[in-house]
């Protein structure tokens, strides 16, 4: 016969009270201080940084000695996870506050609503009004290209691609996630140089240069939202009788509508950052261009890029157009997000 | 509206592997024609091939006759998008569209496929099969909810209603009860025996009782072993297969003693 265990209460455990975590990271914030008074005095990064490995310890042996193994294992692996996500979270913030806090200078509705004609020199006025609309150009024609190439893309690899070529496919498009945005740029760029020779200069090689960029990342995203849609729902529309077509158009897609918007807002944000691409083929101006097809085009990041080799008062226009930039980007999400709320199934909200 | 399928020698595939073989099959028009079988016996693949859902899956195929109303459906020119519109089908899982509000997914076979209809029609048709299958008192005032909104078994008669709405000949049904509490099969069940007065209908089902509360015919389908094609055993009158099977092998499956 078996041995059987006798049957053992549940026991109670002692916990911590709740106060107890803070009280340790005081205790250890203040002890790293303490320690720095040795040295050279504390400073703000020093006493976090040592107050942290003070504080991971202490909280540790505390709980051990009061909570028992387990709960010390839990408390030790929360500190950790906590930790990691203050540390990922401090170049995040710190960005955003030297931006901000450097760019609010010139930033302005004039700014916004000025270009950089006539102004030379250590003169504060000037904007980014070109390189706004330039930037939206560029993005504009990357974005015509690349989202349905993308999106139909997506759909063969998905719905329709087998065997050696979806497979080939598939390879390209991660090979070409990875291409340096320089190799890009050069590649519109000799492109348009072999079809119209040296002298054409348009905002539409730019968007090329963009699209060889932003397709993949759009093909990516798009087919891993496709491949999240439930087969039951296409077999339930071919069991309908529904070409398959119709079912790609009006029940795939249209499930998957909202992943799709977000998808290509991200490959948007991917690409109206670029610099060196746009460096090499559509330069840089002073005066809006309103003609995507004919002469150079000023952009957000060669704009900063300029403003910022410049120095001086350009330096403070340098940042405006950063936080402009990041000000653009942050729209686009928000059109996304409310996009993709307004498409996706109720009670999925 | 209902048609009889004379099935012969149809061999199923899954790629290289045989599935299905040999099932030669009378199904008869305005009666429930139940499918029993222990698991993996190809009891839903034989389903599927009848309205070509079978090929839907990469590399599968179908060879020998299904013939309906004199036409094989898987004769040459024969578009499986015109044989599923006559022959319908229900799911193992509740599958009405996330997107679609509980008017349109009855409506579904309509508006997927880009016709247009007249609004009073369209009332009429969603009421219609709404009422045919059981859930017109339930949902009535609420016809503009999501499909997603209703209990499994509600769902369930929303995809039976959405089937319907494209007036087929025969439906087929693949376990529509094994995601359900015994309340919602127990109105499931009443509604098969319903429909089978305008309907043709196939049912797989796992469980026995079912099987021989709501078909006139079943067939036992078995397997001699895993990696092997699944075979019609025999088939016959329900009353028949539950007192006095001619097979040993059904006998033992009806009475529970394998599979």
């Amino acid at each position: 016969m078996a041995v059987i265990a006798p049957p053992v209460p549940v026991r109670r455990t002692r916990r911590l009270p709740s106060w107890a975590p803070w009280a340790v990271l005081v205790g250890s914030l203040v002890l790293a201080a303490l320690i720095q008074f040795l040295g050279e005095g504390p400073t703000i990064s020093g006493v976090f940084f040592i107050g942290a490995i003070i504080f991971t310890i202490a909280i540790t042996v505390t709980s051990r000695t009061v909570e028992g193994e387990r709960l010390s294992k839990d408390r030790l692996a929360t500190t950790l996870v906590t930790l990691a996500f203050l540390l990922a979270l401090i170049p995040l913030v710190s960005l955003v506050w030297t931006v901000l806090s450097d760019g609010i200078t010139r930033f302005g509705p004039s700014f916004l609503s000025t270009d950089m004609v006539g102004v030379f020199g250590n003169m504060v006025e000037g904007g980014a009004f070109h390189a706004i609309i330039g930037t939206l150009y560029v993005t504009g024609i990357a974005s015509i290209i690349s989202i349905p190439l993308g999106i139909f893309c997506a759909i063969y690899l998905v719905e329709y691609g087998k065997g050696r070529l979806a497979k080939a496919i598939t390879v390209l498009v991660d090979v070409m996630t990875g291409i340096p945005s320089i190799v890009a740029g050069l590649f519109a760029f000799t492109l348009f140089l072999i079809l119209f020779g040296p002298a054409y200069k348009a905002a539409i090689i730019g968007g090329i240069a963009l699209a060889v960029l932003m397709t993949p990342v759009v093909v990516r995203s798009v087919e891993e939202m496709l491949r999240l849609v439930p087969n039951e729902l296409r077999e339930a529309a071919y069991a309908l009788g529904v070409p398959k077509w119709l079912t790609i158009v009006k029940v795939v897609l249209r499930t998957a509508i909202a992943g799709i918007t977000t998808g290509v807002m991200i490959a948007i944000a991917r690409v109206i950052g670029e610099t060196a691409p746009l460096l090499i083929t559509v330069g840089i101006a002073q005066n809006v261009n309103w003609d995507a097809f004919d002469g150079r085009i000023a952009t957000l990041p060669v704009y900063v890029y300029r403003q910022y080799a410049q120095g001086g008062p350009s330096a403070d226009r340098a940042w405006a157009g950063a936080l402009t930039l990041i000000i653009i980007v942050m729209l686009l999400n928000l059109v996304a997000r409310l996009v993709s709320r307004y498409f996706s199934p109720e009670g999925a909200r | 509206m209902s048609k009889r399928i004379d099935v012969s020698d149809l061999n199923a595939y899954y790629g290289d592997f045989l599935a299905v073989e040999g099932v030669d099959m009378v199904i008869e028009p305005r009666t429930v024609t139940a499918l029993i079988g222990p698991s993996g016996c190809g009891k839903s693949t034989f389903l599927r091939t009848l309205n070509r859902m079978h090929e839907v899956i990469p590399g599968a195929y179908v060879t020998g006759k299904a013939v309906m109303d004199g036409q094989d459906l898987y004769g040459p020119g024969i578009d499986p998008v015109e044989v599923r519109r006559q022959v319908g089908m229900v799911f193992q899982r509740p599958n009405p569209f996330p997107t679609m509000s509980i008017e349109d997914n009855v409506l579904a076979g309509v508006k997927l496929n880009n016709r247009r209809m007249k609004k009073a029609d369209a009332d009429e048709l969603v009421e219609g099969a709404l009422t045919a299958a059981n859930l017109w008192n339930e949902v009535k005032d609420r016809l503009d909810r999501p499909g997603s909104s209703l209990s499994g078994g509600q769902q369930q008669r929303l995809c039976i209603a959405r089937a319907i709405a494209v007036q087929p000949q025969v439906l087929l049904m693949d376990e529509p009860c094994s995601a359900l509490d015994p309340i919602s099969t127990l109105a499931i069940e009443d509604l098969i025996s319903e429909l089978k007065n305008d309907y043709t209908i196939v049912i797989v089902t796992h469980n026995m009782q079912q099987a021989a509360r709501v078909s006139d015919r079943t067939g036992f389908f078995n397997i001699a072993g895993t990696g092997r094609p699944g075979h019609l055993i025999e088939m016959d009158d329900t009353t028949t297969m539950f007192s006095t099977p001619t097979v040993k092998a059904t006998e033992d499956y009806i009475s529970g003693r394998f599979g």
